[in-house]
């Protein structure tokens, strides 16, 4: 019986010890994923020498914890098996995939984001004045309200009396539409950072005079020496951007060394030829003198005729003032003199 | 550190020439030594042949300044003046613009001379022609650029701009992690 005893108690010590676990420091809990964190730190001398056992019994050990901690959740049972709700999970899982780079703005994105352009909704219907009806923002209802709205188009004062108004209508629509999808290629090009060809000189209608500038550099490094003996027109300016079109446009030659001497000699003669350059005889300056000198005589003229105009003001003056009066010399005279009197 | 090219030699003296006229030539045959045109990332410096030699021995991309910066050429091949060339400027100026104590500080701070503020003028000064402009007690304070000739100036205004603000020795202090 002892030995019977003995046996149980031993087995009922060992099954309590099974289920309680001590630590120094609680674990952390979160039920919602399952987790429970060990902030405890490591029987180092236990790791070293038996390692297996050791992890396998700490690992035993929390893993009763954790199911310790579950099972103190309310339990329900369903089809005659226990089942525990899990409170909602606090531990934000790290992503296994990298957070997706944002989109790359296209040309229009940016340069509203840059001015704080800002999308507005539109209303997906509208009413029509003309036709006193709502009109929806696209589809086949309003293409049908726009045929019947327009009806007859107006020919601007501008445009060809014999041109189509309806058909330019229609090719307006497509080329814009085209428009449109050259532009997306060229936002998925540019994003995805791929060389697009240069379009070259179009046409004189299309082409800006930035790109005649461009054909012109191009086209003058086309010579046997690279155009460095073609002409210049005096204040030409060198297109930018085109040194990939324009070979020998990268190398920078330093100029030959120089003796002090020479140089002064060289900036000499090129200061003369800077000055030689300005003219003796400023037509702007003469023009000015000739200008101003204009009003320096008509106010002497004034000056010398001054009696006679301040008459003739006088005059004007009095005319203003009464214009039913019809004054003759003697009245005039008569109130210059009381002008007179009165200063 | 290298020369100017005859190109750029040639926008720097027709610049230069604007503000001295053929004065430019006393800033090369100098009596007092060989002095030369440098140029170092675009900025233009005026080097002593002495100051040169030692410039010479420190490799470019090292170099903060050398000699006088006088300007700098923008991308568009245009020459600026600095401030920095008001000291050789000043002694050879052919126009000059005085300017009354109500306006030097507004001048100092960047902003154009009116006709208010014009003390006194050099006689025959040209429109847009680059003029020196100085305080009543004769202190060179920066450049600008005639915006009236002078007969122009007589009539103008008073708040009509006599001259375009350039540069003033206030930038010594505005621009100071600028200036070279």
């Amino acid at each position: 019986m002892d030995v019977v005893s003995n046996i149980v108690e031993k087995s009922l010590r060992d099954a309590e010890k099974s289920i309680t676990v001590h630590k120094h420091l609680d674990l952390q809990y979160d039920l919602g994923t399952l987790l429970a964190v060990d902030t405890n730190s490591l029987d180092l001398k236990s790791l070293r020498d038996n390692r297996n056992e050791y992890l396998l019994n700490l690992s035993r050990d929390n893993v009763q914890l954790l199911l310790n901690k579950i099972w103190e959740l309310p339990t329900q049972q369903i089809d005659e098996t226990l089942v525990v709700k899990l409170p909602p999970a606090k531990f934000v899982l790290p992503r296994a995939r990298p957070v997706p780079k944002p989109k790359p703005l296209t040309k229009w994105e940016q340069f509203a984001k840059l001015k704080g352009i800002k999308k507005t909704k539109k209303a997906k219907l509208s009413w029509d004045e003309q036709l006193n009806k709502w009109v929806p923002l696209y589809g086949y209802k309003r293409a049908a309200a726009e045929r019947e709205r327009d009806w007859v188009l107006e020919v601007p004062a501008t445009a060809d009396p014999m041109e189509d108004q309806f058909l330019r209508k229609k090719t307006g629509r497509v080329e814009k539409v085209a428009k449109n999808e050259l532009q997306r290629l060229r936002n998925i090009a540019k994003a995805r950072n791929i060389k697009i060809p240069r379009v070259g000189v179009t046409h004189p209608d299309v082409s800006s005079s930035k790109d005649l500038q461009t054909s012109i550099t191009v086209a003058r490094s086309a010579t046997a020496s690279l155009g460095k003996f073609q002409d210049k027109l005096p204040k030409e300016k060198e297109a930018r951007g085109v040194n990939e079109l324009v070979p020998g446009s990268n190398r920078k030659r330093k100029l030959p060394a120089v003796s002090n001497e020479q140089e002064r000699d060289h900036n000499l003669q090129i200061i003369d030829s800077v000055l030689s350059k300005r003219p003796k005889i400023n037509i702007e300056k003469a023009m000015a003198r000739q200008i101003h000198s204009k009003p320096v005589e008509q106010s002497e003229e004034n000056s010398r005729s001054k009696p006679n105009t301040h008459g003739k003001r006088k005059n004007l003056k009095q005319k203003g003032k009464k214009p039913a009066s019809n004054n003759n010399k003697v009245q005039k005279k008569g109130k210059k003199g009381g002008g007179r009197k009165r200063r | 550190m290298k020369r100017l090219s005859e190109e750029r030699t040639k926008v720097l003296f027709q610049k230069l020439s604007q503000y001295i006229g053929s004065n430019v030539k006393l800033l090369i045959e100098r009596p007092d030594g060989l002095y030369c045109f440098r140029e170092q990332k675009d900025r233009v410096y005026y080097v002593a042949e002495k100051v040169l030699k030692f410039g010479e021995s420190i490799p470019p991309e090292q170099l903060v300044s050398v000699g006088t910066c006088f300007g700098k050429f923008t991308k568009t091949n245009k020459f600026r003046l600095h401030i920095t060339a008001l000291n050789y400027l000043a002694p050879y100026a052919q126009n000059k613009i005085w300017v009354k104590p109500s306006m030097e500080q507004q001048f100092l701070y960047g902003h154009n001379v009116t006709k208010a503020g014009l003390g006194r003028i050099s006689e025959a000064t040209e429109k847009f022609q680059g003029v020196l402009v100085y305080s009543m007690s004769d202190l060179p304070l920066g450049f600008g650029v005639a915006a009236r000739t002078t007969l122009e100036c007589k009539h103008a205004d008073p708040l009509a701009v006599v001259c375009f603000h350039q540069a003033d020795i206030g930038e010594y202090i505005r621009s100071e992690s600028d200036l070279l």
